[in-house]
């Protein structure tokens, strides 16, 4: 080297040098798709797998179907198999079980997770009481169904509800997810 | 236990306190006495401290409601002695009006007792430290585990999407409670259970 190119020569040698480039990154991507093959998807579907795959409660538990929630959660169920992970914060979850008794001095509460949480979110209600007030519904200090204060997605029937009927549950709401959903909600 | 050490039990605390012991009975094997208010503390501190009853424990302090009484409450404190392996039962009659002197000077443990008592049925404990409600909603009102509470209650929760709240309403039922269980023993058993006056004829 020793002379510096002039401006010309420098601009002429860097448009061969990309179309050397683009070349060959071509035949490395045709090369790596002949190879391994590929997937076309749509977004909102791509967005709806990626949803119904992470699904991360907020940890809800009121009364005695928690029991049955954290029988759902560890090793027999393992709820981790479908993306199911428990948070402890509003903010990081998508869905909101309510395990249990929602009494009056609960509600007020109950609706300011709820509104804590970012969309899209979920409510599944699980057990009696949380569907209808359940064996409590003539009580003075009892709401009779969370859906008085909040939006149900999903009903879990039983007194308790096993862990099977929660699981059972979950996959409903990803079936739902799966077919209404949309990128906005 | 013996029902005989405990009928004497009974009796020695009638005769150390004569008058301030209205009453001392056994039954089903359990010692119960009825103290006058007045002379609640000077009970429960002799029961806690002297050396032959040593009911150094107070496991339970709730209500009763007697609706026909005049006085219509009970208040009920359970001893527990783990010296000797006895129990007691202390009871006082009071109304809706007269305190009761608070016992949380003698056993630490008593306050929230008395707070809940409170809160169930609205009697007053004279000299509690902090006499709030202990369970029910904050702003309810009344005092549920009163007979004469309706079983209902007076207020319903829904959440206003309006007013971005959950809010308070009188309730609306669709169907009224209806009790099934004519075999309960709490409401006696009755001689033929409805429906059964068909069978006969």
């Amino acid at each position: 080297m020793g002379i510096a190119p002039t401006q010309a020569e420098m601009a002429s040698g860097e448009a061969a040098l990309e179309a050397r480039d683009v070349d060959a990154l071509w035949r490395g991507v045709t090369s790596a798709i002949e190879d391994r093959g590929f997937v076309l998807t749509q977004v909102d579907k791509l967005v709806n797998w990626a949803r119904t795959g992470s699904l991360w409660p907020m940890t809800f538990g009121l009364a005695c179907c928690a029991i049955e929630m954290m029988h759902c959660y560890v090793s027999r169920y393992d709820l981790d198999r479908f993306g199911v992970v428990p948070r402890p914060s509003p903010r990081q979850s998508d869905v909101i079980i309510v395990a249990g008794t929602l009494t009056n001095k609960m509600a007020p509460a109950f609706r300011r997770v709820y509104d804590q949480m970012a969309e899209p979110r979920y409510v599944i209600s699980m057990g009696s009481c949380a569907n209808g007030g359940g064996y409590y519904h003539y009580s003075y200090s009892v709401v009779r169904g969370c859906d008085r204060v909040v939006p149900v997605d999903i009903y879990v029937p039983g007194c308790p509800p096993t862990a099977e009927a929660l699981l059972y549950g979950i996959l409903q709401l990803q079936r739902k997810i799966k077919r209404t959903g949309t990128l906005w909600r | 236990m013996d029902e005989q050490a405990l009928r004497e039990l009974g009796e020695t605390l009638q005769a150390i306190f004569a008058e301030h012991v209205l009453a001392a009975a056994v039954d089903r094997g359990e010692l119960m006495v009825t103290v006058a208010p007045a002379s609640l503390i000077r009970v429960l501190s002799f029961l806690r401290d002297d050396v032959n009853f040593q009911f150094r424990q107070l496991m339970d302090v709730c209500g009763v409601d007697y609706p026909e009484r005049e006085k219509r409450f009970d208040v009920v404190y359970n001893l527990l002695s783990l010296t000797h392996n006895r129990r007691i039962r202390v009871k006082v009659m009071t109304d809706e009006h007269e305190p009761v002197p608070s016992v949380t000077g003698v056993f630490n443990s008593a306050n929230w007792w008395e707070r809940e008592t409170w809160d169930m049925y609205g009697i007053m404990f004279a000299d509690h430290p902090d006499l709030r409600r202990m369970l029910c909603d904050y702003g309810f009102e009344g005092h549920p585990l009163r007979k004469d509470f309706p079983l209902t209650g007076y207020v319903e929760v829904r959440y206003d999407n309006e007013r971005k709240r959950v809010v308070y309403e009188p309730v609306k039922l669709e169907q009224e409670f209806r009790n099934f269980d004519f075999l309960s023993p709490w409401e006696g058993i009755q001689a033929s259970l409805p429906g059964d006056e068909k069978a006969g004829s």
